[in-house]
């Protein structure tokens, strides 16, 4: 296996050397190389946009910290160009199983279908993620990544934001008309800002251990409420690539931290969930955690995102995919508007969009949450009650709750056009693109995200073919399916996925979601829904 | 569809008996164990959020007024 690089030289760069009365200017800083200013840096870097970003460390954390990264985060970095390498790299599952005491409840199947590139999720350690996204950073000359670089000040200009920036060798300044915080759940930059952080504070302590052991667990991921070997409380096991298993244990309260995360302490429990004593730790850490968002995303030109700008309970994966998704959101907006195709305005859409991903995330998180560790007596009893009915009820298997996993939501968004037309399915103005088996023209195998990544990740009408292609608007390139030289729609699934008929056309966003959606589309109608997605409205 | 507070049984005696003899020989402990069952499976049931929650503000309002009536005596 080859050795992946986690240690990073600091190298002073010529903006230190700079007088005070000639403070570079850069167009974006990204600050915080965590997955999701990484994946953010390179989205940016690939629209043409040069991208300096700052990192106060000089290494890639430790432990495995997220691990669970869903199909939507994959079909994201595929289109970085490094979705491959996690897919070879990570787990891939889609099966969960819940257990209530020996017994198995029930098992649901994240992505029942054939016919997606991407799996519903790949289970990777952090750090390789990062590693992989470090990687591409490297062959992009657009990025000027500096270790070891600490915003210790911000001040906000009229068109920019100053920036006071500690090195080894010393402080120096930098203006940047956009400063992108992705630094995390302890953001200096949100301090900086003076933005209230405030939320739910669970009380329940959280045990994670990842465990180094060979084993023949299949690769799902497990959850039982009141184990054998855990009586009262919960757990969860997961597998992750190297022969490392992830154990979540649920504690008490008022259990000692300092005590808990003792090995010989955390050994016994895990011991009695195996069945043995074979396996080594590579990493323990106790957690309670929070769920909170900031009121606003977007500080005069301070944009937050990821763990900066909101926090999630563990349960349901919705952290770091919450935080790509961001991203994603996020990078061809600024874009457009560092090059002045769309107004300022709309960056606005990224808060709007992105605080009501946030808050359904808190929802689904805090109620998970809610069901692992009851607030009373009473929460207490109806849990239980579930728990009994799902035994032999399927509503009562529905309404068990041990973390439910993230999807990508569905934007309700001044960037959409309101369907016109009738549609019995399909994806809906706001949705992520659906993916789908399609066969290019010379019969090659390939995939719907292909074709969106192949015709240059901007707005593009996706057609099923009609006779003529409708006239386009310059800036919008197609897909088109069926007809001369379309893709071929073999297993009819794309129709399917998408309610299509002939002259059905679909006009997706530069991150992949569907702005609007037409039977038969005009260019007058075209120009519209363009004109309001890219915030002209 | 809203709450229906219409009496739907032809013999209410005969629900609210039923209800009543599920109870009977169990601790408190026990009864509440059972209504919070009862709960969740009629609500599945009934399967309308919206009819849920009206029967719920029914049921709460039940509680208010019993709280104020208390306040009063006082």
């Amino acid at each position: 296996m080859a050795q992946t690089k986690t240690q990073f030289g600091y190298r002073r760069h010529p903006d230190q050397d700079r007088a005070a009365a000639e403070i570079a200017e850069h167009a974006v800083v990204v600050v915080g190389a965590g997955p999701v200013g990484l994946s953010l840096a390179i989205d940016l870097a690939q629209r043409g946009q040069a991208v300096v970003l700052l990192d106060d460390a000089d290494r890639i954390g430790e432990g495995s910290r997220a691990i669970c990264f869903s199909k939507r985060s994959l079909e994201f970095w595929d289109r970085l160009g490094i979705g491959q390498r996690m897919v070879d790299k990570g787990v891939v599952w889609s099966v969960g199983k819940i257990f209530h005491g020996e017994q198995q409840l029930y098992q649901f199947n994240l992505l029942p279908e054939e016919g997606h590139k991407r799996p519903a999720f790949i289970n990777l350690q952090q750090f390789y993620a990062e590693a992989y996204l470090v990687d591409r950073v490297g062959e992009l000359p657009a990025i000027d990544l500096r270790w070891r670089n600490k915003v210790t000040g911000l001040e906000p200009r009229n068109d920019s934001v100053l920036l006071t920036i500690q090195t080894p060798d010393g402080p120096y300044r930098l203006n940047a008309q956009y400063v992108i915080a992705c630094d995390g759940a302890r953001s200096s930059l949100r301090q900086m800002v003076g933005a209230e952080f405030s939320g739910q504070v669970f009380e329940d302590q959280f045990l994670i251990a990842d465990v180094k052991m060979t084993a023949a667990f299949p690769t799902e991921r497990w959850f039982w409420f009141d184990p054998p070997f855990h009586a009262g409380r919960s757990a969860l096991l997961h597998k992750q690539p190297d022969d490392i298993w992830r154990i979540d244990l649920q504690l008490n309260r008022f259990a000692d931290p300092a005590l808990e995360k003792l090995p010989e302490n955390v050994r016994p429990r895990i011991a009695r969930m195996l069945g043995h004593d074979k396996f080594d730790f590579e990493w323990i850490s106790l957690y309670k955690f929070q769920c909170r968002r900031m009121n606003r995303f977007i500080h005069g030109r301070v944009i937050f995102a990821g763990d900066a700008a909101h926090q999630v309970s563990p349960f349901g994966a919705r952290g770091a995919n919450s935080g790509l998704e961001d991203a994603e959101n996020l990078a061809w907006k600024l874009d457009r508007v560092l090059r002045g195709t769309s107004p300022e305005a709309l960056l606005e859409s990224y808060h709007t969009e992105r605080s009501a991903a946030a808050d359904e995330n808190i929802r689904e998180s805090t109620r998970s949450t809610d069901f692992m560790a009851p607030n009373s007596h009473q929460e207490a009893r109806l849990r239980k009650a579930v728990l009994s009915l799902a035994k032999e009820t399927e509503f009562g298997k529905r309404m068990v709750n041990g973390g439910r996993l993230s999807t990508p939501s569905v934007y309700a968004t001044p960037l959409s056009t309101a369907d016109g037309d009738s549609w019995r399915g399909g994806a809906q103005p706001g949705a992520s693109m659906p993916d789908a088996p399609v066969a290019g023209p010379g019969g090659e195998p390939m995939f719907l995200t292909e074709a969106f990544i192949g015709a240059g990740t901007r707005f593009t009408l996706l057609e099923f073919g009609n006779g003529a292609a409708p006239e386009l608007p310059e800036e919008v390139a197609a897909i088109r399916i069926g007809g001369k030289d379309g893709l071929v729609d073999s297993a009819g699934l794309a129709a399917s996925r998408y309610d299509a008929e002939p002259g059905t056309a679909y006009l997706l966003r530069p991150d992949g979601y569907v702005a609007a959606r037409f039977r038969h589309p005009t260019r007058e109608g075209l120009d519209a829904a363009l004109a309001r997605a890219a915030g002209h409205n | 569809m809203a709450l229906s507070t219409a009496s739907n049984f032809a013999k209410p005696d005969d629900a609210f008996r039923a209800i009543v003899e599920a109870h009977r020989g169990l601790s408190d402990e026990q009864s509440a164990d059972l209504d919070a069952a009862l709960v969740l499976v009629l609500a599945n049931h009934i399967g309308d959020i919206a009819v849920l929650h009206e029967a719920i503000a029914l049921a709460k309002r039940r509680m208010l007024d019993a709280s104020q009536q208390q306040q009063q005596q006082q």
